[in-house]
């Protein structure tokens, strides 16, 4: 029984011991308005499309990243390309490229279906707005790379991810 | 006209300073409470390795006052089935009984001013630590009353395991202070203080101080023996239907009982102001002892989890009142020797 009661003493010393030391290190906390979390790097946040070397847009309108989504919050509307308009290297490119990023699921398969890497997935958590109009993203939103959170621009000097 | 004023302040001069004092120590004790509550979710903070609120003012020491804005602008709701009158009649007997029976704390040796000596405490009664265990255990009515009151089940449930705490660990509290009164042969706390000038009671009665210390913290009902509000179970316990301003003097006085609790533990065992060759104003020396239980109140809080209502029960009768009985009969036969 004086065992007993002794370990217990010395458990209850233990755990003492244990919360004192996390007060003398420092907190884990982000003060998230002023210091962003640099994400990790394969971290699926907004969509974006890519353009090639040329500033031609990747995406072909192929609508396999549509095909492949589970919630089904792509749609995909191509066009043909023609001498005078030649907007993607392929034969076709995407004329309508919308996603509900509301309904989207972030698991990133359209990232892993599209042939030519036109759609990516980055870093951007910070999706929060006022109008939901705003959610379903068109092409021009998508191709815009807007700045990433501010601790990638203020603390690594990096923004861009290829 | 003024020689009538100052007759009437010469003849009663004893009653208008100790009201006074009464209501000088009454103000402070509640300023207390909200820096309490800022330390309290500072250094839980800390403890649990986050910063705890640092967003409204310097440290967040805004805080607390930001929050006793939106408690007194909160809506009081009182539910149908509620009885009134003993419903507004327990948050308030909760902060009375906390805020007297520090009154009869004292905090310092007398001083002079003026070529007046003014003793450092509202009332010193020969029977000082009586009066704020009386007082402090009538408290435990606002708790059971704001249980009956509130008319559901988790209320009820609290206040009982309140009173059931309070009733086994009182004992605790009573006979391991009681080897103190043996070794000093006095009620008065002054008196107390006294008798430690040249060491300090916990170096006597290790036993004694820790008893008196667990026993203090199940009866102020601060974790790990908070079972009259555990979260898990019972809501909030007897607090569940309060809200607004009632529900802040619940908390009011639990932190005021956490002070008084910390000021006895101080005037008992650590040897209240004397400061033991440090120099430090009287007052400084028991306001940092005080402080410092203060944070061990917290550490404790941030530390233990909450004890099972069953091992609570055993606890308080088969292992802290037997110790604490013996700590007595070792002290009593010490004394008698």
């Amino acid at each position: 029984m004086f065992a007993s009661a002794f370990d217990g003493i010395k458990n209850l010393l233990i755990g003492l011991g244990v919360t004192f030391k996390n007060m003398t290190t420092e907190p884990e906390t982000f003060q998230y308005p002023e210091v962003k979390r640099d994400m990790p790097s394969r971290y699926r946040g907004r969509h974006f499309l890519n353009r090639d070397e040329n500033g031609l847009e990747k995406c072909v309108g192929c609508s396999l990243c549509s095909i492949n989504c589970p919630v089904g919050c792509i749609h995909v509307v191509a066009a043909e390309n023609t001498e005078e308009n030649r907007v993607s290297p392929g034969e076709r490119y995407a004329a309508v490229y919308e996603i509900n990023i509301l309904r989207c699921i972030y698991c990133g398969y359209c990232e892993e279906a599209c042939p030519v890497d036109a759609v990516v997935l980055r870093d951007h958590y910070e999706l929060a707005d006022y109008d939901r109009d705003t959610f379903v993203l068109q092409k021009d939103d998508l191709l815009k790379y807007p700045e990433p959170n501010q601790f990638r621009v203020n603390y690594l000097g990096n923004t861009s991810k290829v | 006209m003024i020689d009538w004023v100052f007759d009437f302040i010469s003849d009663n001069a004893g009653i208008i300073i100790g009201c006074i004092k009464a209501v000088v120590v009454a103000i402070v004790l509640l300023q207390c409470v909200p820096f309490l509550v800022w330390l309290e979710r500072r250094l839980m903070g800390r403890f649990q390795v986050r910063l705890g609120p640092n967003r409204v003012g310097p440290f967040g020491l805004i805080q607390p006052i930001a929050d006793s804005i939106k408690l007194l602008f909160k809506e009081s709701i009182i539910t149908n089935s509620a009885d009134k009158f003993l419903f507004h009649l327990a948050p308030a007997i909760v902060v009375f009984t906390a805020i007297v029976s520090f009154s009869a704390i004292p905090f310092g040796e007398p001083v002079t001013i003026f070529g007046q000596t003014f003793g450092l405490w509202v009332a010193n009664l020969d029977i000082g630590l009586l009066f704020v265990f009386a007082v402090s255990s009538m408290g435990i009515y606002g708790m059971v009353l704001g249980g009956l009151a509130s008319n559901n089940k988790y209320s009820l449930m609290g206040g009982l395991r309140s009173a059931a705490q309070m009733i086994s660990y009182e004992l605790t509290l009573g006979l391991s202070a009681l080897g103190v009164i043996v070794m000093t042969g006095s009620l008065n706390l002054s008196d107390m203080v006294k008798a430690q000038e040249t060491i300090p009671n916990i170096i006597i009665q290790p036993l004694g101080f820790l008893l008196f210390f667990i026993a203090g913290v199940a009866e102020t009902n601060r974790a790990p023996f908070d079972l009259p509000e555990a979260e898990q179970e019972l809501v909030a316990g007897f607090h569940t239907e309060y809200s607004g301003m009632k529900f802040a003097m619940f908390f009011m006085g639990e932190y005021i009982n956490m002070i008084t609790m910390s000021a006895l533990v101080t005037l008992l065992f650590l040897g209240g102001w004397n400061s033991y060759g440090l120099p430090l104003f009287p007052i400084l020396a028991f306001a940092g002892k005080v402080f410092f239980l203060l944070c061990v109140f917290i550490w404790l809080r941030s530390t233990f989890p909450r004890i099972r209502y069953d091992r609570l029960m055993t606890f308080g009768w088969k292992v802290l009142l037997p110790l604490s009985l013996l700590n007595l009969l070792f002290y009593g036969f010490i004394k008698a020797l």
